[in-house]
């Protein structure tokens, strides 16, 4: 990459960096630390301000980078995650966006701990939410660093070390200064950002094709050199039986694990009402949407105008196509028009990792803050108390999540993101959908719930290839590899919720109905909702 | 207690009757008569509740004597959930949602699975470069945005109202239980 590329990117990354911490600086001074103010941002945003919010927070590197990645070098395999972090939005929308604005806080362990005794319900389901968001971080930061290695024109250890250290260091100073209405606009600017620059990259690609879908679609399978089977599934995942699996359970975990994204929950905490959340999830469904639509379009565009050996040379798990589909849009390298298009994506990019870093910071510290500082040291925490800790947490979560991020540099991004969907959907998801809509719950079930799919989720990465004993692995050299697939989904959510319905069954606590009613009737009417 | 159950059963009451009325005005064609209790039953689909009456608001009074004022609280939440009006957004919630989710769930596993599992039939050309997969993928969207957006109107015009109705009810409910005893 020429000087050019660089300096202009890092100039356009600065000035989004500026505009973000003012921001920061000016919200953090006309507040102070309350809890309702640093965890769900005085919940006064707009349905509109909360739905671009919520697609900033989850239209992350991995769809931006990971995903487009994958359709160029993949076709149609890398389509059917789109599909499957779209669909997702339905169990969002009709089963989670109000009734968790209605009966929680700020966690999702408010509206578990409701109806159960508290303290054991909010460890286990803190823990889980901290250990998602945690894989989830590091999604992001391979995500800064392979960016960073593209722009910077080598794959320089050192430059890829400091600017996961640098957006590490960025994000917890949002957080901790700035806490949940900050976050909400560098959400909200970046979204803006995202959409604009993607709009423009699609017009662009079809303007290359004069329009022509079909003519792009055919370009794109003549320069994979796969020929039509890059239009039809089964590249990436076909083959042996257990490639097809790993792939549904992929599937299964993308459409289940959104719901339990502690990230994406706690946006609906930051709208007034229940029909708002309902309302920011209609928004950011349209936007998404839209956003991942044009996503397919740049994918197949980058295989059609890059070309597969370019992408694999310059990242081998293709998460730099974006960067060099506008490259080459523009008009190449050296040209003006690739300099600026290439300068928008890179720090387009760049604003994306740093603001979806920051929303699963804030998440998580508010769940050790609230969920889990607050059960374990004594009952009644000062609110002064926990906002200080959830200022401390994000900076320790910043410190865990770059030391991870170095470690897991070579992996895909999107890949490393469907990790993070199946421990939410293992963990996190049953014991949501069970204090819901289940009467029988009791607080055995609900931990069990957690713990019986968080630990196997868990367990099975560590014992997958993904891990150790194959050529891909984090340790190639160690042979600890006793389960097949890369995706532990299909095994670990039926347990999630095995393990839920038998905790339930077996224990002799009898199910506590009033507390179901009060849940039953606060999720549906908003009563006592704060 | 008595005299909050009573309430509590009025204010359901009214708040179906206003529900209702407001029907009549807006959507002629989706009638819905609260009181009769044959409709009601089939409404709810959990009829076992109403039998279960008596032993159910036996257990926070025997769990919870530690605190008088949550204890009546809690009872004001259980009479809402038996109140008809409730049952009856309970039901249009359920009505809609649970064949939704079975629908999209079915419809998005049934993609997935044909994908892995018949690559052929997915390859099969329709138009030009455009295959069966590549169809039932943008299937996908569109009907996640025709779910939405059916969502979206049905909670707007089906249950909005009613449930608003209820939260004040409730509110003032759970209010004068905690000032009764105060």
């Amino acid at each position: 990459m020429t000087g050019g590329n660089q300096t202009l990117a890092l100039l356009l990354f600065s000035g989004f960096v500026a505009v973000t911490l003012a921001i920061t600086t000016w919200v953090s001074r006309r507040r102070h630390g309350s809890v309702e103010e640093f965890y769900a941002g005085g919940r006064l945003f707009s349905p509109l301000e909360n739905g671009l919010a919520v697609s900033g927070d989850y239209v992350s590197a991995a769809s931006f980078l990971g995903v487009t990645g994958l359709i160029a070098l993949y076709g149609y395999d890398g389509l059917l995650y789109v599909v499957g972090f779209f669909v997702a939005w339905l169990v969002v929308l009709f089963l989670v966006a109000e009734l968790v604005r209605n009966c929680g806080r700020f966690t999702l362990a408010d509206v578990v701990a409701g109806r159960m005794s508290e303290r054991p319900v909010r460890i286990a389901a803190g823990t889980a939410s901290v250990t998602v968001s945690v894989l989830y971080l590091v999604a992001q930061m391979v995500g800064a660093g392979s960016l960073v290695a593209v722009l910077l024109g080598r794959t320089s250890g050192t430059a890829q070390a400091w600017t996961v250290i640098a957006v590490g260091a960025l994000m917890v100073t949002y957080v901790s200064l700035g806490g949940m209405r900050a976050t909400t606009w560098i959400q909200i600017v970046k979204a803006v950002l995202l959409l604009s620059g993607t709009v423009a990259l699609t017009v662009l690609v079809l303007v290359r094709f004069h329009g022509d879908l079909d003519r792009l679609l055919v370009t794109a399978a003549e320069r994979s050199g796969h020929g039509d089977a890059f239009l039809a599934p089964g590249l990436k995942y076909g083959g042996s039986w257990t490639a097809r699996l790993d792939f549904i359970s992929l599937g299964l975990a993308l459409v289940l694990g959104t719901a339990g994204l502690p990230h994406i929950l706690s946006r609906f905490y930051t709208v007034p009402t229940a029909r708002a959340a309902r309302r920011s999830a209609v928004w950011s469904i349209g936007l998404i949407g839209g956003f991942y639509l044009m996503a397919i379009v740049l994918g197949f565009g980058a295989a059609a105008v890059v070309g597969p050996e370019a992408l694999r040379r310059s990242n081998a798990a293709g998460n730099t196509a974006m960067p060099l589909l506008a490259l080459d849009l523009g008009g190449g390298v050296g040209s003006t028009g690739g300099t600026v298009l290439f300068a928008v994506v890179a720090a387009v990019a760049f604003a994306t990792i740093l603001a979806v870093v920051a929303g699963i910071t804030l998440a998580s510290s508010v769940s050790v803050a609230h969920d889990l500082y607050a059960s374990l040291r004594r009952r009644h925490t000062r609110a002064r108390g926990e906002v200080a800790v959830a200022r401390v947490a994000a900076v320790g979560i910043g410190v865990v999540a770059i030391a991870l991020g170095l470690l897991a540099r070579d992996l895909n991004v999107a890949f490393l993101v469907g990790l993070a969907f199946a421990v939410a959907a293992s963990a996190n998801l049953p014991v949501l959908v069970y204090s819901l809509f289940w009467r029988s719950l009791t607080t055995r079930g609900a931990v069990w719930s957690v713990y019986g799919g968080l630990i196997p989720a868990l367990v099975l990465v560590l014992l997958s290839p993904v891990v150790s004993g194959s050529p891909g692995s984090l340790f190639p050299d160690i042979d600890l590899q006793y389960f097949p697939l890369q995706n532990p989904g299909v095994v670990s959510i039926p347990l999630g919720f095995l393990a839920g319905w038998l905790g339930t069954v077996t224990s002799d606590e009898a199910a506590d109905e009033a507390g179901y009613a009060e849940t039953e009737v606060r999720s549906l009417t908003g009563a006592g909702a704060v | 207690m008595q005299s909050s159950e009573g309430r509590a059963r009025g204010a359901g009451d009214g708040a179906g009757n206003a529900a209702g009325n407001h029907e009549d005005h807006g959507t002629s064609s989706c009638e819905v008569r609260y009181e009769d209790p044959w409709y009601d039953t089939l409404a709810s689909g959990r009829g076992e509740r109403d039998g279960t009456g008596t032993p159910v608001r036996g257990v926070p009074a025997a769990r919870g004597e530690r605190d008088p004022v949550a204890v009546r609280a809690r009872d004001v939440y259980l009479e809402v959930q038996r109140s008809e009006a409730f049952q009856e957004v309970r039901g249009r919630y359920r009505r809609f949602v649970v064949p939704g989710v079975a629908a999209f769930l079915v419809w998005y596993v049934a993609y997935v699975v044909a994908a892995t599992t018949a690559p052929g039939l997915m390859s099969r050309p329709v138009v030009g470069a455009v295959n069966v997969g590549m169809l039932a993928g943008l299937g996908q969207f569109l009907s996640t945005f025709l779910l939405t957006w059916g969502y979206a109107r049905h909670a707007r015009l089906r249950r909005d109202r009613l449930a608003l109705e209820l939260r004040w009810d409730t509110q003032e409910l759970t209010r004068g239980a905690r000032g009764g005893a105060s």
